[in-house]
């Protein structure tokens, strides 16, 4: 295992993911790693359930991009992104990202840059379904203030 | 022929996913949002919004990148995943 995404309908183990970032490598003294998962309400809507659109061929690119990024600023022994799109229910898991490094300084603050670009950078769309009807999720001012920090 | 893709909220404001383009006028990205404001007055607010996002074959462009045949443009909405 070392530096691998993947978008994908169905759902991830985060027991199997954890498992294959830390294989054979008996250096990794640190892994970090974030789930993200769809909850059940957002700027007081309820949420029922939620449809995640990405740009085949661009979303894999923009992945891998952001993690040739995160190997060149931290030292990193291995790190993984998977994203689900398609119908996701209240409580799926929706993205994983995990990184593995010597000390947890490195894999504390690669994981979040991960996570920053992720949301700021991959053509993503999250559309929710809610009691009020289908809303498309707007941009989030913070995840793009989030960005500056790096 | 270029291809160009709507995604997410603007495929569903305009009405389309996709077109295929053949117009030599069309050299950049900002002539290509002339063609189709030209073309599709009542699209004129969302391809004219500030916050849509470009990208020619798969990368972020800004609006004076120039494109030419066999070329993929998207336009869409900023992002919202993770």
């Amino acid at each position: 295992m070392s530096f691998s995404i993947a978008v994908q309908v169905h759902d991830f183990d985060v027991g199997h993911e954890y498992a294959a970032l830390t294989a054979n490598d008996t250096a990794a003294g640190a892994v970090v790693f974030f789930v993200g998962r769809v909850r059940d309400m957002n700027h007081a809507r309820d949420v029922k359930s939620m449809s995640l659109e990405h740009y085949p061929g661009m979303t894999e690119t923009v992945l891998q991009q952001i993690l040739e990024e995160a190997k060149g600023r931290w030292e990193l022994l291995a790190a993984r992104i998977v994203h689900r799109v398609g119908e996701l229910q209240v409580a799926d898991q929706i993205v994983f990202v995990g990184v593995t490094s010597v000390h947890r300084e490195h894999a504390f603050q690669a994981a979040e840059f991960l996570m920053d670009f992720l949301k700021t950078r991959a053509p993503f769309w999250k559309k929710e379904i809610t009691s009020q009807g289908a809303i498309w999720v707007e941009e989030n001012v913070k995840d793009v203030k989030a960005t500056q920090r790096w | 022929m270029i291809r160009v893709l709507f995604l997410a909220q603007l495929r569903e404001q305009l009405g389309t996913a996709e077109l295929h383009i053949h117009n030599d006028s069309v050299v950049s990205i900002s002539t290509l949002k002339q063609y189709l404001v030209t073309n599709h007055s009542h699209w004129e607010p969302f391809i004219a919004n500030s916050k849509l996002l470009v990208a020619v074959n798969h990368a972020y462009a800004k609006a004076d990148v120039s494109i030419k045949s066999g070329d993929e443009i998207a336009f869409f909405p900023p992002v919202t995943g993770g």
